[in-house]
């Protein structure tokens, strides 16, 4: 068969509704499209744990505590599921993380920016974990099977990631002034970041149109945007809290809430490393990685003098 | 970075429930089969998913492709013969 003829017949599978298995056929591109967005999502799991520890060991309570340290745990399996199905394209995990650290691999800008207060682990949750959910549900829906399946498990877990986030805001909301205006405050910087996660317009989108032809993903960046807007709008307001947009209103015609225009020269100015945090959550993962060399090399080590020891005592 | 050492790879087979089969969970590094056994747990059993896990290293297992599905599984395309629908029973048969 041509290389065409196998494309035309990928193709036909993935219009099928056929999942694509590891160990078949598959074009290039699609190789590599999925590559970069699963080991860049698997990425943003791991650094996105950096925001919420930097407030463990200030939690208000062993309630709060347990419940963060739960979910930072999550974003690390979230993060192992994703590098196992990125490997399937045949570059091991050394290679991703080098790529993290040189900076070639990307990860989700939201977690470039700062953790000022506790409202912000329930902005957070609410917010982040909100729009992640809308994503990875339709991720979920992938042709490439491995990257479906982690995304069924993940959204799994997530449920209560994002009910933790909002009740630690709608808390705040119930209490103090101050512990309003707190919460406040955290909604007004992570809402725009947020709506920001969902990419550029589709008509902006490099590789959207592809991906969608390849069903890596079934919906487009604005129809998701817009289905976060519509949840988070109401929630909002539910426990009191204002959208900081004055544009914001609700449009009867289409049933959605309309929004300002997203201020996208802030958003590829944080994608190309000019964010808040970009230096520091990249020097904090060389440097915990670099750390923790010698454990792995003693586990390695390890293992090797026992395979030894075994393989004397059967002879 | 070049010799810094991930670990082999090895995937994970999770039994639910007792009696039911080991289903595939995914992958996972780690350096040996403790180690290994142990990384699943915490990897895809913090729900309770589990009450048996197995650790097989990737490399141990083969596998066919959707590729060679038509050739490998052809043998049986042309015996149905070997379901219980292609039999004819006398009318008003019982029990079977
Ligand atoms: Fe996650
Ligand atoms: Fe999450």
């Amino acid at each position: 068969m041509t290389e065409e003829e196998k494309e035309k017949q990928f193709q036909q599978r993935i219009d099928a509704g056929e999942k694509i298995e590891p160990r078949d056929w598959m074009p290039e591109a699609y190789k590599q499209t999925l590559f970069r967005q699963i080991s860049q999502h698997a990425h943003s799991e791991i650094i996105g744990m950096q925001p919420e520890g930097n407030w463990l060991l200030r939690a208000p309570s062993l309630r709060a505590k347990k419940i963060l340290l739960a979910k930072i745990q999550d974003e690390a399996g979230h993060g192992l599921y994703l590098y196992s199905a990125a490997e399937t394209f045949g570059i091991d995990r050394t290679e991703m993380i080098a790529m993290l650290h040189s900076g070639k691999a990307k990860y989700s800008s939201i977690f470039n920016y700062p953790t000022l207060t506790w409202a912000d682990m329930g902005a957070i949750g609410w917010l982040v974990d909100g729009a992640a959910i809308v994503n990875q549900t339709m991720l979920a829906k992938c042709s490439y099977v491995l990257y479906s399946r982690a995304m069924i498990r993940i959204c799994k877990e997530e449920g209560f990631h994002q009910r933790q986030g909002y009740e630690i805001i709608a808390k705040m909301m119930n209490g103090t002034t101050a512990q309003r205006n707190m919460a406040q405050d955290s909604l007004n910087r992570w809402w725009e970041p947020s709506l920001m996660m969902f990419g550029p317009h589709d008509s902006e989108s490099t590789h959207s149109k592809d991906s969608m032809k390849w069903k890596i993903k079934v919906e487009s960046n604005d129809t998701l945007r817009q289905r976060f807007i519509d949840r988070t709008v109401e929630q909002a307001h539910h426990i009191g809290l204002t959208i900081p947009d004055k544009n914001l209103k609700y449009n009867k015609t289409t049933m959605h809430w309309e929004t300002s225009e997203i201020n996208w020269d802030e958003f590829w100015s944080v994608v190309k490393g000019n964010g808040p945090c970009n230096y520091q959550r990249i020097s904090h993962h060389i440097h915990y990685h670099n750390e923790g060399k010698w454990v792995r090399d003693c586990a390695t080590a390890f293992e090797k003098s026992r395979e030894k020891e075994n393989s004397s005592i059967s002879i | 970075m070049k010799n810094d050492n991930q670990f082999p790879q090895w995937e994970v087979f999770i039994q639910t429930k007792n009696g039911g089969p080991f289903e595939h969970q995914g992958s996972l590094h780690a350096a040996d089969k403790k180690m290994a056994l142990q990384n699943a747990r915490d990897l895809y059993t913090r729900r309770n998913e589990g009450r048996s896990i197995w650790v097989v290293p990737t490399e141990c297992i083969a596998a066919t492709t959707a590729d060679d599905a038509a050739d490998f599984f052809d043998p049986a395309n042309d015996k149905i013969y070997r379901t219980p629908n292609f039999y004819k029973m006398p009318q008003g048969t019982k029990n079977l």
